[in-house]
């Protein structure tokens, strides 16, 4: 045996060893074995069509985002105005991501204007028109610069907030991350109730207290009818029978505290069983709710959440400490997701769910089943071919296919990459298509024997003229397989990532490992004995 | 030694088959052109076309008559009913066209459809997808994407590493994306793009002479009409796996394409004939061994995951199963004729380029 045979052999050894120790840990028969200390952590990583779970696409609602954060520069903009003596009337957001604030005295333009370059340079002044009676009407817009950056806060945030609920929730494993055009993909593993986990990721949770208009007409507030400053929204009522009803009712519109206080929120029950959530505030929060409280006994105070009235309780007396309830009539079930979606903070906008894929565990754990069996089934049909065909040559083509096969689910687990149904049937093709490789050279060491090589020779040659066909050949495969990763989502890149991986380590069993096997069988032998290919 | 199928003195005349093949092509290819014409283009799954699928496994033999009738009342829009996988695991795949309805909405409608109208027959809901329109768009134009991409980055490398023409291949790829970006400023439909790319690509290869691209691209777009063809002509579905597959033929076909012109280009070197028929006829069926035998190892593990891979795989297998079949065949019928076609002097001049070089 020369010294180049034994290190090809050695390098061979150390694949092989590479893959049977990144292979066994995703056996569920080793897994539950005192082997698994020695093994590496890394385990196949199965996809939601296989495991079963939840993969939601969602849509952030940017335009939502951009009003609501414009309204509040509007504010600002008043606020900071007034201290330096200058009057605007309340702004108002303007379609197509605008603002309009009308400055009272047109004597203050020079000075509006300079404190909003100062202060405001997020925004710049679209137009300006001057009334007869003297008012100066501005619309600004927000510069392309700063919609970009509040585009990513939003989403982060987004992100954040929907990574805190889950948590909560207790998802083991959830994968959360962004997408293009202001998306959000989530998947969790396991989870078997999409509609509560769509209720819990998808509610915007926010949180205001207004206070109850008790002297309005409730009959002309349903036709639309509201005095200024008001506004009518529904209160939710639980029948016995569980189901609910929604009645009108005329709010404040200001809210006098919001959500962005809460340092807490817990699910308690009352002397009756009855389920309600309890609300910390900070400090600040604290002093807000304690002053409002103050001002406002025995009035109604309704705590709203995302547009709906949950209860309308009278306030007593002056709250101070820092801590509300909430009581309604809901399940133990919708407490526990409110105080969840309260705890994890409100969504900077709302979003939208455009794509919803849930598959339950019997279905995959039958694909799997199935997968598995296609593939045994095949595999013997292609191993018992090649023997048959090709005698000892196809012992060796077998060997390498088997050990490619090891070597496609290790470098699955070792990459953490994950495997879908789809990447099942990449496997399964890799094993039609890995003797590819064998079948040229082969064919060729045959046409050269026929040619009256010895058989040394004839493999030699053989292998040298192979190689390069089927690079040539395998190269546009993983150009193919790079191009479906890039384009394709979920199970579509499992199956590419099989399929790359697959045609790399069928390249190296069936070029590097068959011919050392070739070497090894020829190297005891004279040099003119006949080769069983 | 083992089994010979293909005995080593075979002579088959292939290239005087190439009218005859044409003649089957041309017929296979219209076939399913008309068919998409006729269904007003391909019929889309939900991954593209938007809306809710549910799969509804039950405990016993249903039919899909009585399933439908179970969930008339739930007025469900567009509502089509199909048995799916095995008839032995009785299951049924239910869609609606719609995404506006929420998928709880249809999930609850369903449930209480089932559970009046099928009294004492135990189901369970195992998968729901829905996708909104607008997700079902832009994965359109990014399956449409993948398939130019691949097929330009593949005509790049071959011309490359063929005819050791990079500076060619390199004029084509800017020509294309010249020509793509051209039709998408003035607003053209994903239908004439595909086409556009289709046909500055062919027109490319042909002005530059690049007679292997040519023939390997040629034989790629025949592959892909026919396997698209044949599924809208046995009314299939396309989504996102039949676009893995569509993939996967492509690289097939090329894999299969590729060896065969390697053959060939290596007995142009050592000046096996002085015909080229001659030659591009001996190469093939040098290499005729090995393509039926690697076509005959895929189409056997190919057929074991459509017979026992499941409902969900189920139109994936048979996709990967029509086209490893026409890959196999284009490769020996069409792009080989279509290099004699094209090819001669181009190819003498690379021959000198080689030898020079």
């Amino acid at each position: 045996m020369n010294g180049s045979l034994r290190w090809k052999i050695v390098l061979t050894l150390l694949v092989v060893v590479f893959g049977v120790a990144y292979l066994l840990p995703s056996m569920p028969a080793v897994q539950n074995s005192g082997m698994a200390r020695f093994l590496p952590d890394d385990k196949i990583s199965l996809g939601l069509d296989l495991k079963g779970g939840i993969h939601l696409t969602l849509g952030v609602d940017m335009d939502k985002a951009l009003d609501n954060n414009l309204s509040r520069m509007g504010d600002d903009l008043k606020a900071v105005a007034r201290e330096e003596g200058i009057i605007v009337l309340k702004p108002k957001v303007l379609k197509g991501e605008r603002v309009e604030a009308i400055l009272l005295k047109q004597a203050q333009q020079e000075k509006l204007e300079k404190l909003v370059k100062e202060n405001f340079g997020n925004l710049t002044i679209l137009s300006t028109a001057v009334k007869p009676d003297g008012k100066v009407t501005y619309v600004f817009a927000p510069t392309p610069e700063y919609k970009k950056y509040l585009t990513k806060l939003t989403m982060d945030q987004a992100i954040k907030t929907i990574r805190n609920r889950i948590d909560q929730f207790g998802v083991a494993e959830p994968d959360i991350r962004k997408q293009q055009g202001n998306r959000i993909q989530v998947q969790l593993p396991g989870m078997q109730d999409p509609e509560r986990a769509i209720k819990i990721i998808g509610k915007t949770a926010h949180l205001e207290f207004k206070l109850v208009d008790e002297n309005a007409d409730l009959e002309k507030a349903q036709k639309g009818i509201v005095a200024p400053g008001r506004e009518v929204t529904v209160i939710m009522h639980r029948l016995p029978d569980g189901s609910y009803i929604e009645k009108p009712i005329v709010l404040k519109k200001d809210a006098m505290l919001t959500g962005e206080y809460i340092t807490d929120a817990q699910t308690r029950f009352d002397q009756f069983n009855q389920p309600y959530v309890t609300l910390n505030f900070n400090s600040r929060g604290a002093r807000i709710f304690e002053r409002v409280t103050g001002e406002n006994i025995k009035k109604r105070m309704a705590i709203v959440l995302d547009g709906k009235v949950y209860s309308a309780p009278t306030i007593q007396d002056k709250i101070a400490g820092g801590r509300a309830s909430i009581t309604g009539s809901y399940t133990t079930e919708e407490a526990h997701d409110l105080a969840i979606v309260l705890r994890a903070g409100s969504l900077p906008a709302p979003v939208k769910i455009l794509e919803q894929r849930t598959v339950g565990p019997s279905l995959g754990q039958e694909s799997i089943d199935k997968g598995v069996s296609a593939a045994v089934v095949g595999s013997v049909l292609v191993l018992g071919f090649m023997l048959v065909y090709y005698g000892f040559a196809g012992i060796v083509a077998n060997v390498v296919l088997v050990l490619n096969v090891v070597l496609i689910l290790a470098g699955l687990a070792a990459f953490g990459a994950t495997l879908t149904l789809p990447g099942i049937a990449g496997i399964i093709l890799t094993i039609g298509m890995a003797v590819d490789a064998n079948v040229i050279i082969f064919e060729r060491i045959r046409e050269e024997l026929r040619r009256g090589l010895t058989a040394k020779a004839a493999i030699v040659e053989g292998y040298s003229r192979a190689t390069l066909t089927i690079l040539d050949a395998n190269i546009t495969t993983v150009i193919a397989a790079v191009i479906l990763y890039q384009f394709g989502t979920g199970p579509v890149r499992g199956f590419a990532v099989t399929l790359t991986l697959g045609i790399l380590t069928s390249m190296f069993t069936a070029i590097f490992v068959t011919r050392i096997l070739f070497d090894l069988y020829t190297s005891k032998r004279a040099a003119d004995a006949p080769l069983n290919i | 030694m083992g089994l010979q199928i293909i005995k080593p003195d075979t002579k088959i005349d292939f290239i005087g088959f190439k009218t005859k093949a044409f003649v089957i092509s041309a017929v296979l290819i219209l076939l399913g052109l008309g068919s998409l014409v006729m269904n007003g283009g391909p019929k889309y799954g939900i991954d593209f076309a938007g809306g809710i699928v549910v799969q509804v496994k039950f405990d016993k033999e249903v039919g899909v008559k009585t399933v439908k009738s179970a969930l008339k009342e739930a007025k469900l829009p567009g509502l089509v009913v199909q048995s799916f996988g095995h008839e032995d695991d009785n299951e049924i795949l239910l869609r609606t066209s719609s995404s506006e309805i929420s998928s709880s909405e249809v999930r609850d409608k369903i449930s209480a459809g089932l559970e009046s109208g099928l009294k004492g027959t135990g189901f369970e809901i195992q998968r729901l997808e829905m996708v909104g329109p607008k997700v079902g768009a832009d994965l359109r134009t990014k399956a449409i994407e993948a398939l130019y991409f691949a097929v330009l980055l593949i005509a790049i490398y071959i011309s490359g590493r063929f005819e050791k023409r990079w500076f060619a291949a390199a004029i084509m790829a800017g020509g294309l994306f010249g020509g793509i970006t051209l039709l998408q400023m003035i607003g053209m439909s994903t239908t004439v793009l595909i086409f556009g790319a289709l046909f500055i690509t062919i027109g490319l290869c042909w002005y530059l002479k690049l007679n292997y691209a040519l023939g390997a691209i040629v034989a790629l777009i025949h592959d892909i009409t026919i396997t698209v063809g044949i599924f809208s002509l046995l009314g299939k579905e396309f989504d996102l796996t039949i676009i893995a597959a569509l993939l996967t033929i492509i690289g097939y076909s090329l894999n299969d394409t590729i060896i065969v012109f390697d053959r060939i280009r290596e007995n142009l070197l050592g000046k096996i004939s002085d015909c080229l028929a001659d030659t591009i006829n001996i190469s093939i069926n040098q290499t005729l061994s090995r393509t039926i035998l690697t076509s005959g190892t895929t189409l056997l593990v190919v057929a074991a995951l459509f017979a026992l891979g499941g409902g969900v795989i189920h139109d994936f297998a048979l996709a990967l199963l029509i086209g490893v079949g026409v890959g196999t065949y284009s490769s020996i019928f069409v792009a080989s004729p279509i290099l004699l076609g094209f090819g001669p002097s181009k190819i003498e001049d690379d021959m000198e380029e080689a030898e020079t070089a």
